[in-house]
């Protein structure tokens, strides 16, 4: 079997469509109709074959895609209440609930864990590169670069 | 007794390059990117629903562990496409060699019905290939 043979060809490009346009489109006000009308299916067609594929309902991957992003606007030093806002959520309530569910951390332990560890990567950088790989580098003899961080 | 394996090297010819295979196109997710000197970076990733295994995007640049000849004859093997790095896992494999294919990644192979399951190959940015198999490989009727 060949990708040109593989059954309803057509069925897999479109839930991909769809799937993408959610990865690029994450920040925008997108509701399940958006996001079907991307795939050209009815919505309760399109989210039996989303789930079947991708193990969740299209809008419980928005969700996992805009906690995603958030992580990432936050360990880029944005502040909570702008991350919220950079993933499309409009309450920060419930933006931080759902952070914390999935993410384990509220958005603002998380921003403050991830504040240390930098700071801490900052200071001693090879504490966080197993020996073996350092040594073999040679990273351990030339420590010129810790010396310019400081 | 050992329990599990937690990093392992995937050797890149160029790190800004392979940060973009595997982060942006593949979907892995970055776990340290950490300068270690003016040319070079310790940099990994995981797949994105195993963060306790960390792939070291490893360049193969003159070093210690690589003396020159080494280097350029790894460098020659990987660009041959020689090493295959491994089987990558995920939920729907025609779903996904059509999302991979529309970021540009090079296939050798497309989703392909062998006796031992579907199975598709990938190359890498910088020659490494993987087989991309479905999560389930003993049901080959694993599609919508």
């Amino acid at each position: 079997m060949t990708a040109d043979q593989y059954p309803k060809i057509y069925l897999y490009r479109r839930i991909v469509q769809a799937k993408v346009f959610i990865d690029k489109c994450y920040a925008e006000k997108i509701d399940l109709n958006n996001i079907s009308d991307e795939a050209y299916f009815s919505k309760f067609h399109f989210i039996r074959l989303f789930k079947s594929i991708y193990g969740k309902t299209p809008h419980q991957y928005l969700t996992s895609v805009r906690i995603e992003k958030a992580q990432q606007f936050l360990q880029q030093g944005k502040p909570v209440t702008e991350a919220c806002s950079l993933v499309g959520f409009e309450s920060p309530s419930t933006f931080s609930g759902l952070f914390t569910k999935l993410v384990g951390k509220t958005p603002s332990q998380y921003l403050d864990s991830h504040k240390e560890r930098q700071s801490q990567i900052q200071q001693t950088p090879l504490a966080f590169v197993p020996g073996c790989y350092a040594y073999m580098h040679g990273w351990k003899e030339n420590s010129n670069f810790e010396e310019a961080e400081k | 007794m050992i329990t599990k394996m937690t990093i392992t090297n995937i050797h890149v010819l160029d790190q800004d390059s392979a940060y973009d295979f595997y982060i942006n196109k593949l979907g892995f997710k970055l776990v340290d990117d950490i300068p270690m000197g003016p040319e070079t970076r310790w940099l990994t990733v995981s797949p994105p629903e195993q963060p306790d295994l960390q792939l070291v995007l490893f360049p193969v640049t003159v070093s210690k562990m690589f003396p020159k000849e080494v280097a350029e004859t790894l460098i020659d093997l990987i660009k041959r496409g020689i090493f295959g790095c491994g089987v990558l896992t995920c939920n729907d494999i025609f779903a996904t060699y059509e999302e991979l294919k529309s970021k540009g990644v090079e296939f050798i192979k497309p989703p392909t019905k062998e006796f031992y399951g579907t199975e598709a190959l990938f190359k890498d940015d910088s020659g490494n290939y993987f087989s991309l198999q479905p999560l389930n490989n003993f049901d080959n009727e694993n599609n919508i």
